[in-house]
């Protein structure tokens, strides 16, 4: 049966298996890329088996492309409805984004107009996904570095989504930071734009500064202006499961536990300002 | 523009990288981010996936092969992991005088597929003491690929594996092939023996372990024949490469 998400968790990475195997990680969920446990076994199942025995498993896909026109590949569904039968995770999220076409696949997060054609597409793929997999899902803002002309916000895009749809979001606090200063909006006015009722998980995560944008790409630590916007998010969302996503230039499994650490503390100062309010 | 005509811009901008392309999609420095984002992922990729080339070709002349392959392949998988498998024949186009460099990718190539193949249970010897010889059929695991080579692409993908100095490319036997599978969890492989490769496909096409027999008589004799067969059996079995007899 599917374990509850709550708490604090990390993305589970190579260098760390065995602590998570072991059990001794200090964390209260863990998180996989679906797709590279999307395989007939071998060792990476075997893993995530074991590690699933002793953490509560968030699966987190790169490649649904719920943002495609000409709609979802019934052959990844079914095979992610296989993971998902498997380890019954209690999360089971995509991103906001488009990355396949016409059976070219980009491997990248790529951006969608906030226009009422996209919506639909949008929340039609939403629909099918969610009946495919027997369960409500949860979808991240993504960051980018385009924008184009559209009618909405994305955080009204967002709402919307959710209320056609019913599935949650999962809000990825650096993504909101990358976008708002690559396009210039408030994160302010995005966090109050968002249902924080249908927050089901956080991300945070680092970036780094390109030669005219931010670019999101996981390899540094939590730095301080999103650690504010979490603090933000926090006073409005309440008690969320939170995790740190790093996918590349990977510290050892301390370091990370101690960047949750500022997120618990964070987490506990908002909640103690809640009860005061 | 419509969502659909806007997505084909942006792969159009991606796989090509024309500037025509990009300014369909504004032409703003965000087009170029995801242009390396797409690159670098797919290259990435590929080093990830073929390690030992990697080695043996030097990094130079392995980005210069992968952003060919890049240009000539756009990627169709859902999963990163699948863009390779097309990798090897491509890089045996580009090293045609060198035969090995093509062998090392299928090695690295099918290694890979080795390690997330199939799970299956190594069948334990005592439970060959209940086979009824006369009917029974060997089962190898799941996982087992035969890959015929024509170099010493082996010794050298292992030399290149633990850090040593590899050897230098030469031609192998005629009929020369690897045996590629999983003990356990680990992928492993070998040089097939005389006539291994022959057993393992009769076997494959579910002929018992008595036809085989007879048909490895017909050129070995009847007594060599039996040893021979029994003699790879043992093998096998220690070598966790059989899934059942029966």
């Amino acid at each position: 049966m599917a374990q509850h998400l709550s708490g604090f968790g990390l993305g589970m990475r190579r260098p760390h298996y065995r602590s998570y195997i072991d059990g001794t990680a200090p964390v209260d969920f863990i998180e996989v890329i679906s797709e590279n446990f999307m395989i007939p076994g071998g060792k990476p199942l075997d893993t995530l088996l074991k590690a699933r025995e002793n953490y509560p498993l968030a699966l987190h896909g790169v490649s649904l492309s719920i943002g495609s026109a000409d709609g979802l590949r019934e052959d990844y569904l079914k095979e992610l409805r296989h993971l998902v039968d498997i380890m019954e995770p209690a999360v089971v999220s995509d991103h906001l984004c488009w990355t396949r076409i016409d059976g070219f696949n980009s491997h990248d997060l790529l951006p969608l107009p906030y226009t009422e054609e996209a919506l639909g597409v949008v929340c039609d793929n939403i629909g099918r996904a969610q009946a495919a997999l027997g369960q409500r899902m949860l979808f991240e803002n993504p960051s980018s570095y385009i924008l184009f002309p559209g009618a909405m916000t994305e955080w009204e895009f967002l709402g919307e989504m959710t209320r056609r749809t019913g599935c949650g979001l999962l809000l990825d606090v650096n993504n909101i930071h990358v976008s708002a200063v690559n396009h210039g909006f408030a994160a302010a006015d995005y966090l109050a734009g968002i249902p924080m009722d249908a927050v089901g998980q956080i991300h945070l995560a680092g970036h780094v500064q390109g030669e005219h944008l931010l670019i999101d790409t996981h390899d540094q630590p939590v730095p301080p202006e999103v650690w504010a916007l979490y603090r933000a998010a926090m006073a409005l969302a309440g008690p969320v499961p939170t995790m740190i996503e790093r996918d590349d230039n990977i510290p050892e499994l301390e370091e990370l536990c101690e960047e949750l650490d500022v997120a618990r503390g964070i987490s506990a100062e908002a909640a103690g300002e809640r009860i005061a309010a | 523009m419509t969502l659909l005509a806007m997505q084909r811009s942006f792969r159009d901008w991606l796989v090509t990288g024309e500037d025509a392309a990009a300014e369909a999609l504004g032409g703003s420095h965000g087009t170029a981010v995801y242009q390396n984002n797409y690159r670098t992922a797919l290259v990435s990729s590929l080093a990830e996936t073929f390690r030992r080339l990697a080695l043996w070709l030097g990094e130079a002349a392995f980005e210069t092969a992968a952003a060919r392959y890049i240009d000539a392949r756009p990627p169709s998988s859902w999963t990163l992991d699948a863009y390779g498998e097309h990798f090897s024949a491509f890089v045996d186009g580009l090293y045609a005088d060198d035969p090995e460099v093509a062998e090392l990718a299928s090695i690295d190539w099918t290694i890979g597929q080795v390690f997330v193949g199939p799970d299956a249970e190594a069948l334990r010897p005592e439970a060959l003491a209940v086979a009824d010889w006369e009917t029974a059929v060997i089962r190898a695991v799941p996982s087992l690929l035969v890959m015929p080579i024509g170099t010493n692409a082996d010794a050298i993908w292992r030399a290149l594996a633990t850090g040593e100095t590899p050897p230098f490319p030469e031609p192998a036997k005629q009929g020369t092939a690897l045996l590629i599978w999983r003990q356990g969890l680990e992928p492993v492989f070998r040089r097939a023996e005389a006539h291994e490769c022959d057993v393992l496909n009769w076997s494959a096409a579910g002929e018992g372990f008595a036809a085989v027999c007879e048909r490895l008589a017909a050129s070995l004799g009847d007594e060599a024949a039996v040893t021979t067969a029994g003699t790879l059996l043992g093998r096998w079995l220690s070598e966790e490469m059989i899934a059942a007899v029966g």
